[in-house]
């Protein structure tokens, strides 16, 4: 019989035995893993319901699980995911689809166009909590033939392809769905993407292995761990140490740091999210001197170079030059002597400063609060007096919802699919929930862009209203972020243009 | 201790109501709306109305609140709303993680802060004495959140010896029925998933209980030398007996009381402190999820996770009380 003493002591000798004879694999060595050190933890795995369904960064995950109706390249590009033809009729009141064949879900069952369906159907239906099941709902009506999926516009959105490779445009498995529930889904999810769910464990590390039935290039390694590291020191650790192979997000100080360091390596790109200010419609955001004047007093080189090491690209609108509707032309530019000029007509000077509060968040985004207090400072250079809350961004999204702003606040926005929609749109259109900017006259330029048929004039029409707001200074655009990732010199790492580190493009140098 | 436990018991439910009632109001009141939280680009107001009404969150405070409360004496915590899962099933999926990690950050903070008390008292007129004080001081000044960072770049990176992030290896192959994964390793003798949990639990483990361990080590010593100048210590000494028999066996016992008694309030600042040593470490406990639940203002989860907290500070206060009057028999026949 087993003793006590005995077993303590045969348990603590192994332990100890164990751990000196390091018989376990250390972590980020084996050439066929990869692991990643992620900067978000993945609170579910349902890529279209909840708050993770719309939070960018995960979209990462969800689209190695599963696959968009539609892909996208790291350069926005789209291209055929598991619909391979796309289209609307000529007059925009039908849609049709053609589903690629040849595709199996995780668990061997082919997928169909009833799963297609089925997906559009519950994303459109707002029993299911989509957080943006409007735009789904604007298509209905399905029929299937073959492998071809026909349907009516029901209102017509002319984004409704873009958002299939963007926010909850995934296709889920309804036989596999419809047997064991959405809870039990969430826990043990299947998809048709290049990697399945192994093991996963919430706040600590996602273990995925690889498809072997993938429709698209064969999986680069058979096993990809995401490593939820949401405290950037842990994350320039865990890839310094060795131990994770890939990592995003840290600070730029650590990436020049590391990316110099023997056996790392660094690429930062710019990508589709961008810093900017709301203005509200409120105050003294009201006199169109002030509102230009706060932007033309913004030096925003000097803040990217000297506040985020030169990793930043300054913009005078909401698109970034990847975008369809990015205009070159519109510029508001750094101009100290007009925005002195400007106040001054309003009656504002440095003795006698427009005072307004301006809303940041702190440790949200890189360099956050300094940036605004550098901007606060050049403002007062010119005779505005500025002063700063810091609110948590769930504060933010709650003023933001009710149009409570301060009359200026700092904001990152993303745009996965690069449509002005998606930026300048839903940012500064009065009725959406997220714009702050509320006057019939931009309203009265964007209103019929959301549902004009002829793509080339909605473009051109998208440029009229970022020239027309440059103009008047409703908003002021900041910088395009650049997201730094490291990884290790034995990897070849495509950055994303969208943001979203995913690991088939990450590939064995 | 029938009396005591009913009257005790009687004060736990009483407590948690009021854990409850001051949870739910503060979360109303506190800024931040977990729907605004989770409405994509295109949302209209129509979705967002739709959402706040499908989360209960439509109806008025006294509403929810009652709702809530019914449906928590039925035993249902309700749904996370960041993570669509049953709020007690997490609690109590994450709940032996944190567990395991504060009892043996209890258990290495009370072995070295015994063994400081126990060194500092036996060379209480030793030139080392100072130095024990310095250690002890060191120990006491630094929170867990700056010996969690020190450790990371110490044993990390500088001297990459231990695991950075999370409880368990990633690459191993585990079938734990219980989530205390490592005494179930033991018990079923996998010493090498023991051995991997220990290396990552090392860290974490260490940056809570230094804290604790100057804390337990001044507070025992003090009881101790106090107890050294004691009459029944000097018949003993007369006696014969040496001097490390005497801290043992005679300083001790009266020393141990109110050295119990704070460390039992200690091991509850100790368990708050997990939330911040959790997520530098990425532990998946209940601390690591606490804060991702106050990020996405998820109502129902910070509701349990609050609760759950509540529970495991008055069972260690029971705990504590039980324990001092164990250890002394006055209080015993008081």
């Amino acid at each position: 019989m087993l003793k006590r003493r005995t077993f303590l002591a045969a348990g603590s000798a192994g332990i100890v035995a164990a751990a000196l004879a390091g018989t376990l694999p250390a972590l980020g060595q084996d050439a066929d893993t990869l692991t990643i050190a992620f900067n978000v933890n993945l609170p579910s795995f349902d890529p279209t319901t909840g708050g993770s369904a719309v939070n960018p960064t995960i979209q990462a995950i969800y689209c190695t699980v599963f696959d968009q109706y539609i892909g996208q390249g790291p350069d926005l590009a789209f291209e055929p995911g598991l619909l391979t033809e796309w289209g609307f009729n000529d007059d925009k009141t039908k849609v049709s689809m053609t589903v690629r064949e040849g595709v199996v879900w995780h668990d061997g069952t082919p997928l169909t166009p009833e799963d297609v369906v089925w997906s559009l159907q519950r994303a459109g239906d707002p029993a299911n909590g989509n957080p943006v099941s409007g735009v789904w709902a604007s298509i209905g009506n399905f029929t299937v033939d073959g492998n071809r999926i026909d349907g009516d516009v029901v209102a017509f959105d002319p984004t409704i392809f873009k958002w299939m490779a963007f926010l909850t445009g995934y296709v889920l498995p309804k036989a596999y769905f419809e047997k064991v529930g959405a809870e039990a889904f969430n826990q043990a999810p299947i998809g048709t993407g290049p990697y399945m769910v192994d093991v996963f464990e919430s706040n600590a590390f996602l273990r995925l292995k690889a498809n072997p039935n993938y429709w698209g290039a064969k999986p680069n390694f058979e096993t990809v761990i995401f490593k939820f590291v949401t405290d950037a020191t842990s994350r320039t650790a865990e890839i310094e140490s060795g131990a994770s192979d890939v990592t995003l997000e840290v600070s730029y100080e650590d990436y020049d740091r590391l990316r110099e360091t023997e056996g790392l390596d660094g690429v930062a790109v710019p990508i589709s999210d961008i810093g900017m200010i709301f203005l509200n419609n409120i105050g003294p955001m009201l006199d169109k001197n002030v509102r230009l004047a706060a932007h033309h007093a913004i030096n925003k080189q000097a803040i990217i170079d000297r506040l985020l090491h030169g990793y930043g690209i300054p913009i005078d609108t909401l698109q970034t030059p990847e975008y369809e509707a990015y205009d070159a032309s519109i510029k508001v530019g750094f101009d100290e002597a007009r925005a002195i000029k400007l106040l001054a007509a309003s009656g504002f000077s440095t003795a006698n400063p427009v005072r307004f509060p301006i809303q940041t968040t702190r440790g949200l985004k890189p360099k956050d609060y300094e940036m605004i207090q550098a901007i606060v400072g050049m403002w007062r250079k010119v005779g505005i007096e500025a002063e700063i809350e810091v609110y948590e961004i769930a504060k933010h999204y709650e003023l933001r919802a009710a149009d409570q702003l301060a009359p200026a606040a700092f904001y990152n926005w993303g745009d996965a699919i690069g449509d002005a929609s998606a930026s300048t749109g839903f940012a500064m259109f009065g009725p959406t929930p997220h714009s702050v900017w509320d006057t019939e006259d931009l309203d009265a330029m964007i209103g019929p862009l959301w549902t004009e048929k002829d793509e080339a004039a909605r473009i051109s029409g998208w440029k009229a209203v970022d020239k027309y707001i440059a103009e008047e200074g409703y908003v002021i655009p900041l910088l395009q972020y650049v997201q730094p990732i490291l990884f290790k010199s034995t990897l070849v790492v495509i950055p994303n243009t969208s943001g979203a580190l995913q690991p088939s493009l990450i590939s064995k140098a | 201790m029938i009396g005591l436990i009913t009257k005790r018991a009687g004060m736990a439910a009483v407590t948690l109501f009021g854990v409850a009632v001051v949870v739910f109001g503060l979360l109303r009141v506190a800024p931040g709306d977990p729907i605004a939280m989770m409405i994509g680009p295109g949302a209209t107001a129509d979705d967002i109305l739709r959402l706040r009404a499908s989360y209960g969150l439509d109806q008025p405070l006294i509403n929810q609140f009652w709702i809530w409360l019914g449906s928590l004496l039925q035993g249902d915590f309700g749904t996370s709303i960041s993570r669509r899962i049953d709020v007690g099933q997490l609690l109590l999926e994450r709940l032996p993680a944190t567990i395991e990690l504060a009892l043996m950050a209890l258990l290495v903070s009370m072995v070295l802060g015994g063994f400081i008390a126990i060194i500092g008292t036996l060379w209480r007129r030793h030139w080392a004495s100072g130095a024990i004080d310095g250690v002890n001081g060191v120990l006491l000044a630094i929170p867990e959140f700056v010996w969690a960072l020190a450790l990371v770049l110490a044993l990390g990176v500088a001297f990459p010896v231990l695991p950075l992030s999370g409880r368990i290896n990633p690459s191993l192959t585990t079938d734990f029925r219980t989530g205390f994964s490592l005494l179930e390793s033991l018990l079923i003798f996998r010493f090498d998933l023991a051995a991997d949990l220990a290396r990552h639990m090392t860290m974490p483990v260490l940056a809570l209980a230094l804290p604790l361990a100057g804390i337990i080590a001044r507070v025992l010593r003090e009881a101790l030398s106090e107890a050294m100048m004691q009459d029944y210590v000097t018949l003993a000494r007369v006696k014969g007996m040496s001097e490390l028999r005497l801290i043992l066996f005679e300083a001790m016992r009266n020393a141990i009381g109110p050295t119990l008694a704070l460390t039992g309030v200690q091991f509850t600042f100790l368990i708050g402190g997990t939330v911040i040593v959790e997520k530098i470490f990425s532990y998946p406990g209940l601390g690591n999820m606490a804060i991702d639940a106050v990020v996405n203002r998820d109502f129902p989860l910070i509701q349990g996770l609050v609760l759950m907290f509540g529970v495991i500070f008055i069972l260690i206060n029971l705990l504590v009380d039980f324990a001092v009057v164990a250890f002394n028999p006055r209080l015993r026949h008081g």
